[in-house]
């Protein structure tokens, strides 16, 4: 067990990754913000909050992804989380998806199918805390915290002091 | 000559017991020399045979479900050397040609006595009276008339059958049902009805035609037998009745002295009988009726049925148990295993009561030289488990299995004959009990 | 979270009622959206096993099933073997046979749907939508789901909420399944009927019983009007429909007497002029079709629930 993040390594990770999304969009007037729960949530609103400090105002949401799991029928079933669309909605935005970390794909897999639920936004970008690779299908992150090279019988947690009272990323071997 | 050898009577003694010629012919205590052929009493209580006023063996017209032969074999297996059998056969039992039919039968099966009970009415329909004289003076020599499964529920047709059986001192054995109270019942009315959904049978149904029918007897100076009391308040009809002086007898099934209707909660039709489980207030003052002798008899009311009238829907099901094989098991564990009864007391309502109700002469009689020999061997330390596939009876519909009971009956000897012998069921040859 | 079957409103906890009823309202979201259809139960087949007729409730079960992208099969019991003999039990296994993974099933008989739940006729789910005179617990949690919708004080669960149920008690599935689930809930529940359509032994139920629904109504916060048989008349469970209307009928003067914030609910289908008058169904202050629509919502979650996951034993 390593650690991989500190507090601070978080901190620093999330202002970068809200210039990246600003520079990137070239502003905020059209962008919008999800973040899947429970952990992407969080991230997504701290960097909604950050965004709004040096930028201006930014309409953030949750999205759950559960009814579109494609391992539904492999585990028991998950309750369904509150899906929370953005203020101003989805519809022609910018919508950047937020998790905490990039694995198989398979989340973001299903998330883009709950966004084609919820309406079509103009473009979908992807912000991750951690991208610790071994993906199984082909998508890939706008804006990365960190990346990890880590082994499949490994694990990444995430912590966040919202949730788990402390902000850390481990590595569980 | 049968020879037994170190049986224990239930006053204590133990004996040796000799018979011969269908009746006992010494009776002496016990030498304890266990001599070539001779039955191994030891450790064996000998009691008479049990006797059951109210059976259904479903030959003529459900032989799928049960026929005299096998029904037989159920009684002999659960320590019976007589059974009376009711009258809703089909054809009904209603006419002198299909009371000598299920005698005729009974002998040629040759385990017990099988003693047809006959319909009080025509097709029980509860219209016209069955020509009762008939099957009176008949080879079944009928005495017990009863529309069982049926109330008969006109108070008048009631009355003239009480009347009309005083001929040949008969005796109407009523189901005591009133039918516009029990549309449709399908369980106990009460608590549990009331949360399952299910229509109720309410006790009053049944309390209100015992108190009916008790007046009626009285008024006409009948003999009134009611079939399987279910209900604290029928107990305290037949102790006022008895009190009065009027000519009641009644039984209880070995079912109503265990179960209660919050079996009914799974909806399994197993449990679906009538008249319906009752509750526990209703068992305790059963057992207690028993044990005073309010309720004379015990009665099994086995009700054989094929395994698809039980495996459906609760309405689907068809009411009834069967309970030839367990019935004293029952009794020992309700009555005597909690000292409400004493042995002396179950054989009084296991062979000798129900002998004397029916005018049965050769049953439950006293284990005494010159007696005819119907008695059984049981072993009262013994337990056992209740799988429904090992019963005799052709139905499995018992609501006890894999319930664990007391007391093994061991072996049978009806007319002198030993039809049981270490739980095995001798091969009896059709009319092989030589009358 | 619910397992197994859904065969009873006293199957459900507190908690997992109240669970079942948060999935509810974000399904009821998710499909007042552009899409209606959502993928979660692709592959499963959830078969509408009814014997006896109820059009609304199937075609409930029957949108709630498709919603979720299972393939529905609808066994009726008029014009298919049922009605030439055949019994539950071989319905069952034809049933299974037929790879069904959930039975929703309507049956004239109480318990017909805890006997092919406890039975090994078929592996598959059971939902109970209606089992004769027992229970109709799916109803129960779209009347829960409304009275939430509609009540503000019940943002959390239904404590204090004051709800009659009127009409026959007796007969009545919905209001059995009702009684269990919205006391479960914290709401107090009064029961109004004439005592021939109250059942013996009901004075054990959580509830408080009254003959008289003038002396109830002022103060209640929600009031649901059961379906009156016209058959019950001619088994002199009551005199004659006026009568019953004029003692035990939602009208107009009663309609009245209702607080500013209460709901008049119905489980459908109404005997318009008989247990509700017109005026009455179609007021402001009833819900009636609410309840459908949430009806919907309810079964997408029951279904979710019991079928989104792996069967139990084939979890990885």
């Amino acid at each position: 067990m390593g650690i991989l993040l500190s507090g601070s390594d978080i901190d620093r990770a999330i202002k970068r990754i809200s210039h990246e999304i600003i520079e990137h969009n070239q502003g905020v007037s059209n962008l919008v913000l999800m973040g899947i729960p429970t952990r992407g949530a969080y991230l997504a609103e701290r960097i909604c909050k950050f965004i709004t400090e040096i930028e201006g105002a930014v309409g953030c949401g949750v999205l759950d992804i559960t009814l579109h799991r494609d391992d539904l029928r492999l585990r028991p079933p998950k309750p369904i989380l509150p899906t929370k669309m953005p203020p101003g909605g989805i519809e022609g935005k910018d919508l950047v998806l937020v998790d905490d970390v990039l694995f198989s794909g398979r989340t973001i897999r299903a998330a883009l199918d709950a966004i084609g639920e919820l309406g079509r936004p103009k473009s979908v970008q992807l912000a991750v805390l951690v991208d610790r690779g071994h993906r199984e299908l082909p998508i890939r992150a706008d804006f990365v915290g960190k990346n990890i090279p880590t082994s499949i019988s490994e694990s990444v947690k995430v912590h966040l002091r919202e949730y788990d009272s402390e902000d850390l990323v481990e590595l569980i071997k | 000559m049968i020879k037994i050898v170190g049986a224990k009577l239930a006053d204590g003694r133990v004996i040796d017991l000799d018979i011969d010629n269908q009746v006992i012919v010494k009776i002496e205590n016990s030498a304890r020399n266990l001599s070539n052929g001779a039955v191994d009493g030891s450790s064996k209580l000998l009691i008479p045979g049990l006797v059951d006023m109210h059976t259904h063996l479903r030959e003529p017209g459900r032989e799928d479900s049960e026929t005299v032969l096998t029904g037989s074999r159920a009684a002999v297996a659960g320590g019976f050397t007589a059974v009376s059998t009711m009258a809703n056969t089909n054809p009904v039992a209603d006419n002198a040609g299909v009371v000598e039919q299920i005698y005729r039968l009974g002998k040629e099966a040759g385990l017990v006595d099988v003693n047809p009970i006959g319909a009080v009415t025509n097709g029980l329909n509860g219209e016209k009276l069955s020509e009762m004289g008939a099957m009176a003076d008949s080879i079944a020599k009928v005495r017990i008339f009863s529309d069982d499964g049926k109330c008969v529920s006109d108070p008048l047709i009631m009355r003239r059958a009480l009347e009309y059986v005083k001929t040949f001192n008969g005796i109407i054995a009523q189901h005591a049902q009133e039918p516009r109270l029990t549309v449709n019942a399908q369980m106990n009315e009460g608590s549990v009805s009331a949360r399952i959904g299910l229509p109720g049978w309410p006790a009053i149904a049944e309390e209100a035609i015992i108190a009916r029918d008790i007046l009626l007897a009285e008024h006409v100076q009948s003999r009134l037998h009611i079939c399987h009391v279910t209900t604290a308040g029928g107990v305290e009809l037949i102790r006022w009745a008895k009190q009065r002086g009027i000519q009641v007898t009644a039984e209880v099934t070995p079912h109503h002295l265990l179960l209660t209707d919050d079996l009914v909660e799974n909806y399994d039709p197993i449990y679906k009988v009538n008249p319906p489980l009752r509750t526990q207030k209703d068992v305790m003052a059963l057992r207690e009726g028993l044990a005073e002798g309010i309720i004379d008899i015990v009665a099994t009311d086995h009700a054989p049925h094929p395994s698809e009238d039980k495996d459906c829907e609760f309405h689907a099901g068809a009411f009834g148990m069967v309970g030839l094989e367990t019935a004293l098991s029952v009794v020992v564990k309700t009555m005597v295993e909690t000292g409400l009864m004493s042995w002396p007391d179950l054989i009084d309502r296991m062979s000798i009561a129900p002998a004397k109700i029916a005018g049965y002469a050769t049953q439950g009689r006293e284990i005494e030289v010159g007696m005819p020999a119907n008695f059984i061997l049981i072993n009262p330390d013994q337990r056992w488990t209740v799988d429904k596939n090992k019963l005799k009876s052709k139905s499995k519909n018992t609501p006890f299995n894999g319930l664990e009971l007391p007391v093994v009956v061991t072996d049978v000897f009806h007319n002198g004959e030993h039809v049981m012998k270490n739980g095995e069921i001798l091969n009896m040859k059709a009319g092989s009990n030589g009358r | 979270m619910i397992t197994g079957h859904l065969l009873s409103a006293s199957d459900l906890t507190k908690e997992s009622a109240l669970g079942l009823l948060a999935t509810a309202k974000e399904l009821a979201q998710i499909t007042d959206g552009p899409n209606k259809k959502l993928p979660t139960l692709r592959g499963k087949t959830v078969v509408n096993l009814f014997f006896e007729d109820s059009t609304r409730t199937r075609i409930s079960f029957e949108s709630a099933a498709k919603r979720l992208s299972a393939d529905v099969i609808n066994f009726s019991a008029k014009g298919s073997s049922v009605s030439k003999g055949e019994s539950l039990k071989d319905t069952a296994q034809t049933l299974q046979a037929m790879g069904a993974d959930a039975v929703v099933i309507r049956h004239s008989s109480s318990g017909a749907a805890k006997r092919l739940a406890d039975t090994q006729w078929i592996q598959a789910a059971v939902i109970n939508a209606g089992d004769g005179t027992h229970e109709h617990p799916t109803q129960a949690l779209l009347d829960a789901f409304t009275i939430k919708q509609h009540l503000k004080s019940s943002e959390k669960d239904l404590s204090g909420v004051k709800v009659l149920i009127v009409g026959d008690i007796l007969h009545s599935r919905v209001a059995r399944s009702n009684v269990i689930l919205l006391t479960k809930l914290g709401a107090k529940v009064t029961l109004v009927a004439p005592p021939t359509l109250l059942p013996v032994g009901v004075n054990d139920w959580p509830v408080k019983i009254s003959y008289n629904f003038d002396e109830e109504i002022e103060d209640c916060d929600v009031v649901m009007m059961l379906r009156i048989q016209l058959e019950r008349m001619n088994d002199s469970f009551f005199p004659s429909a006026q009568e019953y209307s004029k003692r035990y009928g939602l009208n107009t003067s009663r309609l009245q007497k209702l607080s500013k914030s209460a709901i008049v609910m119905h489980p459908g289908p109404m005997n318009r002029g008989l247990e509700i008058s017109a005026e009455s169904a179609d007021d402001l202050k009833s819900v009636i079709i609410d309840q459908v629509k949430n009806g919907v919502a309810v079964r997408m979650a029951v279904l979710y629930e019991l079928l989104g996951g792996a069967p139990i034993g084939e979890q990885r």
